[in-house]
Order: C-alpha cells, then structure tokens, then sequence
C-alpha cells in the first residue's frame, strides 16, 4: 500500500502558513480565513480516508492492527544510528489524526466569526497553519527525534499563540511562563532521548516498542543510582511530557495561557497540544509497562492521580471561567495519567491504556466544545468573570445547550461521551489500585461540581443587567458548537476497545454496572449540589466556603504554586546563583577580554607611526630591504 | 658595439644613473622633481635594455623593440603623473608631498 500521501495531512497547513505569513499584509482577511478553512478542510478529510483505510482495509494481519511505516534516513550518525524523517501509522496516531484535525477545522471555523476585526486576522491564520502542521508532525513521528522536533515547534505555536495580544503584558508575560516551562521539562525528554539513543542504539519507536525486542529485555543489563537506566530515562521522558501535558509541578503555565484568544486555548491548551504529554507515554506504553516492571509508569499513574485532584480542586474555587476550564482541563490530563499508569498491555488487562486514549478523544470534542462556548459568552459579554454573567440562557440559546451537553459530557452523565470513557478508566483504576479508583472517583465529582458551578453561573444565576445586550453569536460560531456538540453526544458509542488497544488485538469491553452507578452516582451529587448553590443567587455557597475557611482561600489561590516558583526563581535563583555568576561574568571573564582588548589597542597604537603615509618613507624601506638583500645574496652567501 | 668601451663601463653609468634616481625620489619633497626621479630610473632601466641586447646577442632586436615599449609607456605614465598632480594643485594649491598625507593612518 501507499503512505505517501499521508505527509499531505501536515504539509498542506504548511503551506497554509507558509502562504498566509509570506503573503501576509496582501491578502484580504475575508481570503486568508478562507484559505485557512479549506486547507484543513482537505487535511481533515484525507485524515478520515486514512483511518477508514487503516481501520477497515489494511491495518489489521491476522486480527491485529500492525503498525505501518514509511520513512527515510535523514541523518546517518552511525551505521546502526540514525534519525529518520516520516509517517508511522497505527491505532492511536489515526485517532490522534481524527482528533486534531476535526478540532482543528472547527477552531478554524469558529475563529473566522470569533477574531473578525481583529488587526492580525491573517497572521492568526497563519499561526494556527503552523500549529496544526507541527501537531500532524508530532503524531505521526516515527521515532524519539522527530517527535521531539515537532514537540518543539508546538511549543513555539504555542507561544506566538498565546501571545497573540503582544501589546498585552499580561498575554506577553504568559507566553514566555509557558515557553520557559515547557522548554525547561523538555531538557528532561531530549536527555532521556539520547540516553535510550546511547543504551539502545535506535530512536525507532517499533523497535524500541516491540515486546520481545532488545531495548525492552535488555533493562536489567545497565543500572545508575538502584533503578536501571532505561527507567531514568523513560522518567525524564514523562518529565517532557508532564510539561506539555501540565502535570504537577510543571502545570503553572497553563492557567497563564489563557490569555490567548479562545479558540487558541481551545485548540491547543484544551484538545490537542497538551494531551501530547499523554500521546508521547501511550506512543511508549510497552517500554514503560515492561521496563523494571513498570516503575516508571507507577509514578505516572501518581503523578496523574494528584494532577487530576489537585486541579479539580482548584477548578472549584475560581472565578475566571477560562481558568476553571484551565483547571479542569489539568485534572482531566491527569485521568489520562492515571488511565495510562494503571493499565496492563494483554487483551483485557490493557483497558486502562484504551481508555486513556478513548478519553483523549472524548475530552478533546466535550473540552473544545466547551472552550468555543466560554468563548462566545466572551463574545457577547466581553468579560471572564462568572460574576459578569448570569441569566445568559435567554440570550444564547445554542450556546447555552451546546454547553450543557459539553457539561454533562465532562460530568460523566450517560449516555454522553465523557460517560463511557470515564467508566473505563475508573474500572482500570478499580482492578489495579483502589486508592487511585477512590481519587478517580472524587475527582469525577468534583469535575461534575465545578463544572455546573460555571454552567449555572453563566446561564442562569443572578439577573444581571449588560451594557449592551447580549445576542447568540454567528453562525459561524455556532456551527462548530453544534458539530462537538453532535460529536459529544455520540462519541461515547464508538467501540473503541475494537480499535485502540496496546497489543492491537481488540477486545470486548463491558460496562461495569455498580462501577459505573458509583461514578454516575458521585457525578449527580456534584450537579445536584451545583444546582442548589447556584441555579438561583443566594448566600449558601458563601457560607459553605466560609466552612472551608483558610483552606477555600489556598484553593483561590492556587495553592500558591506560582508565588513558591517566583520565590524560588527570584529570591534563590537570582539572588544566589545568577547574581554571583554576573559577578563572575562582569569582573573576570569581562575584564580578562577588555584586557585583551585594551592592550591590542594600545600597542597598535604605538605602531601605527611606522605607517607614515608617506610614499617615500616606503620606497626607503623598500629599496633599503633590496640592498640589503642584495648585499646578502653578493658577499655573505657561501656553499 | 662601441670600439673601446666595455660593458662595465656603460652597466656604471646606468647604475649611477638609477641611483641619481632612487635618491632623487627618496629625498625630493616636490611632486614634480619625484616625477622627474622616476623618469632617470626608467632611462636607466631603458639604457640597460639596449647594452645588453648589442652586447650579448647582437644579432637581435628585442631589448630595442622593449625599449621603444618603455619609453612609450614612461610617456603616457608621466602624462598621466602631470594630470594628477595638475588637479592635487587646483586642490590644495600645493605640490608638496607633506600636504598630501591626508591618507595617513
């Protein structure tokens, strides 16, 4: 079969940007939104031809899906070393192709109503090119390097991205906190990639990832410090991708993203760039599963576990609506995690990686949904804060329905999609670790909670009186909103156990009732509560967060992980480290040039009295060297 | 060939008659007398073209025939010498070396 038209699905946003940034002050807004549009439009759409070929025609020999490669030597280190460019197809980069691109097209769609105006309406079109083509990039790498090259370049999409605002200090300010961070988690991944570069002696993720392969047995030969070298590795792999993914402690950066243009934090902080965490662990589910008997994935199952409820938590207590779905977007990451960390790799006892990766999907239509919601009422309110909405239901109709199923999606309520994936992975939590199952559970609570917590604060609520009168949005807002909305509802009932699975075999997945009716259960007394506090004003849910006292003020506050990380970079860092080493830079490193320098100087000018200008003094000098020359060759040459 | 003379005696003369010129240029201060100085090394030069060929191969004409190209070329060299300190003198009004070191350093 042929895969070589699969490098058009990134290379035509490339051309997309390429052509809107080139051409950028020439062509008409209306145009470049358009070209915007139809390029991922035709990437879209051969996306899908991909996965109906790869998921019905070829993909699977002998009932399992094999991946398929194309590739080619890019860079030849050693004759066994290489770094090769190309595509690697296989279950979860077709679903990933699915997810982006249909988010993507829609965020393309949306922005054409949402950024109407703007004066970088062209450049926003070509950034967002940018960004899908290196996340097309990303998914489809087909070893450690490339994938690290376009996990770079989402990460530079990122920051002109959130950084859209420029004349904002705030928006300015941001976007170097997420460069810096993600940047700094990434020296992390490129260490362990070359560590497993050096152990193993390839970058390719068939091989690496292959069960019987010699990367995987061969763990136990090398060791640093009681744990093997490969498992370092593979932790500061995760160390990248808890980065990107904003795990904690490296999640400070993503409730500052927010203050991009929505549809941005949509595409990226919500659905796409920040699952690659979780894509790059899946991509390397078989290494960290058998490496040291999966200790590097039991700190992901941990790691993702305390990221989901220290999130949601946070999330609770917010007033920003973008920063509560910063927050849920975190802890909804951190169910991944944690899906990913409890999984097993045969048949069935691999269904936490499946709903892993059958969440991935889910949450990327039900999290953009309900980002190009928040974005409308931004729209039309032209505020953040829950305190300036209210009573927004008789003004926006679809906004507000697209946003509660979104709602209901995300709170685990069937039939909607969030339900299904939710369920598979707090059953994979139950069969391998009840106290991560009890953090799943609570944490899908709280999701229910925080989320109603915002719906009801926006749609209903208070009576609120607007300077201008709030009206629905375009239709090309709302028609995106519909299609997730649509793809919300009746994601759920893919049967993706068929499909994505880590060995490739599928199998049948059932629904664990009395799991399933404690997590429906839970996610009900959240609403339920939500209902009570907010549908109408009143003063309960103030009393009740005066109960919690000191500690709904840490929560507001966001634990005050940003202030530790000022403190540390500031007062520690600064002060102590870099303080003396400019010190150092100034006084001796400086000064031993400057004397280089100085006495360079000085002697030239000594010297450049022999150079008179004078033609005469040369010709002297000249014929003086003649004669003497001469006088050398006549009297004192002797054989 | 001249009956009598050798061609040491005539190789002193244009040795003398080249080192008249290289001191000349190295001492003069004025333009011209450089000038001037320039046109003894190359009669000089020209003199010697002309004793070696008669003495060492007098039965050819090249260092004649190159002699003739010397003067020529010495012609349209001090031509074009006179023309740039010509217009150095509408300038600074002045031949004097000393006043045109403004290229110094």
């Amino acid at each position: 079969m042929n895969l070589t038209y699969i490098i058009l699905i990134p290379l035509i946003p490339l051309l997309v940007f390429l052509l809107l940034g080139i051409f950028n002050q020439k062509i008409k807004p209306e145009i470049s939104g358009y070209i915007g549009v139809f390029g991922l439009t035709a990437s879209t759409l051969l996306s899908f031809f991909t996965a109906y070929k790869y998921f019905f025609q070829i993909g699977k020999t002998d009932g399992v899906f094999q991946p398929l490669l194309a590739k080619t030597t890019w860079m030849n280190f050693t004759d066994t070393l290489s770094i090769d460019m190309g595509v690697l197809i296989d279950p979860i980069s077709v679903m990933m192709l699915i997810v982006v691109s249909v988010v993507s097209l829609m965020v393309h769609i949306y922005s054409r109503g949402y950024m109407k105006g703007d004066d970088g309406y062209t450049k926003f079109f070509a950034f967002l090119g940018l960004f899908s083509f290196s996340m097309f990039g990303l998914v489809l790498a087909t070893n450690l390097f490339q994938i690290y090259i376009f996990w770079e370049l989402v990460g530079v999409s990122s920051y002109l991205l959130i950084g859209y605002y420029y004349t904002k200090p705030s928006a300015v300010s941001a976007a170097k906190k997420a460069f810096i961070v993600t940047r700094f988690a990434d020296l992390g991944f490129l260490i362990g990639i070359l560590i497993i570069g050096y152990y193993t002696g390839t970058y390719d993720f068939e091989t690496l990832n292959n069960p019987e392969g010699a990367a995987i047995l061969s763990w136990t030969s090398t060791s640093f410090m009681g744990l093997s070298v490969l498992t370092w590795a593979l932790i500061l792999i995760f160390v990248g991708g808890a980065g990107k993914s904003a795990m904690f402690p490296l999640h400070i950066w993503l409730p500052d993203a927010m203050e991009g243009p929505t549809p941005v934090s949509a595409l990226i902080h919500a659905a796409t760039m920040v699952v690659a965490g979780v894509y790059l662990v899946a991509r390397l589910f078989p290494m960290y599963y058998f490496v040291e008997d999966g200790f590097a994935l039991n700190i992901v199952a941990y790691v993702g576990a305390f990221s989901a409820l220290f999130a949601a938590i946070i999330a609770v207590t917010q007033t920003d609506i973008k920063r509560v779905l910063a927050f849920s977007t975190m802890s909804q990451l951190g169910y991944m995690m944690l899906a990913l960390g409890v999984s097993g790799y045969d048949g069935h006892e691999g269904v936490g990686y499946m709903a892993s990766m059958f969440h991935l999907f889910t949450h990327a239509m039900f999290k953009a949904l309900l980002f190009l919601g928040a974005g409308s009422v931004i729209h039309a309110v032209h505020s953040n804060l829950i305190s300036d909405m209210g009573n927004l239901r008789k003004y926006m109709p679809i906004t507000n329905i697209t946003f509660l199923i979104a709602a209901l999606a995300i709170a685990g309520v069937p039939p909607f999609a969030g339900f299904w994936s939710k369920d598979e992975i707090l059953v994979a939590a139950y069969e391998h670790n009840k106290l991560i199952y009890f953090v799943g559970v609570f944490v899908a609570g709280l999701t229910a909670f925080y989320m109603f917590r915002l719906y009801f604060g926006i749609f209903w609520g208070k009576e609120t009186t607007y300077k201008h009168a709030p009206h629905e949005s375009p239709l090309s807002m709302t028609f995106p909103l519909m299609v997730l909305a649509l793809l919300s509802i009746v994601g759920g009932f893919i049967p993706f156990s068929e499909f994505v699975t880590a060995d490739g075999a599928g199998f049948e997945a059932h629904l664990n009732y009395p799991l399933a009716a404690v997590a429906v259960g839970v996610g009900l007394i959240g609403i339920i509560l939500a209902w009570v506090f907010y549908k109408k004003e009143n003063s309960l849910s103030d009393r009740f967060a005066n109960g919690f006292g000191v500690f709904y003020k840490w929560s507001f506050d966001k634990f005050y992980f940003d202030e530790i990380y000022l403190f540390v970079t500031k007062k520690i860092l600064f002060k102590g480290v870099s303080a003396s080493a400019a010190w150092f830079d100034r006084n001796v490193v400086d000064a031993t040039m400057n004397l280089i320098g100085n006495s360079t100087v000085s002697a030239a000018n000594k010297m450049k009295g022999l150079q008179s200008g004078k033609v005469q003094d040369y010709a002297f000098a000249f014929i003086s060297g003649v004669v003497v020359i001469a006088i050398v060759f006549i009297y004192l040459w002797t054989d | 060939m001249i009956f009598g003379v050798s061609i040491y005696e005539l190789l002193t003369v244009t040795s003398i008659l080249f080192f008249i010129g290289v001191y000349g240029f190295i001492t003069r201060k004025n333009l011209i007398s450089i000038l001037i100085s320039i046109e003894l090394i190359l009669n000089a030069s020209v003199i010697n073209f002309v004793v070696i060929n008669k003495y060492l191969y007098p039965d050819m004409l090249q260092g004649v025939i190159f002699s003739i190209f010397i003067i020529a070329v010495a012609a349209a060299e001090t031509a074009l010498a006179v023309s740039i300190i010509i217009n150095l003198y509408r300038q600074i009004s002045s031949v004097e070396v000393k006043d045109t070191e403004i290229m110094k350093y």
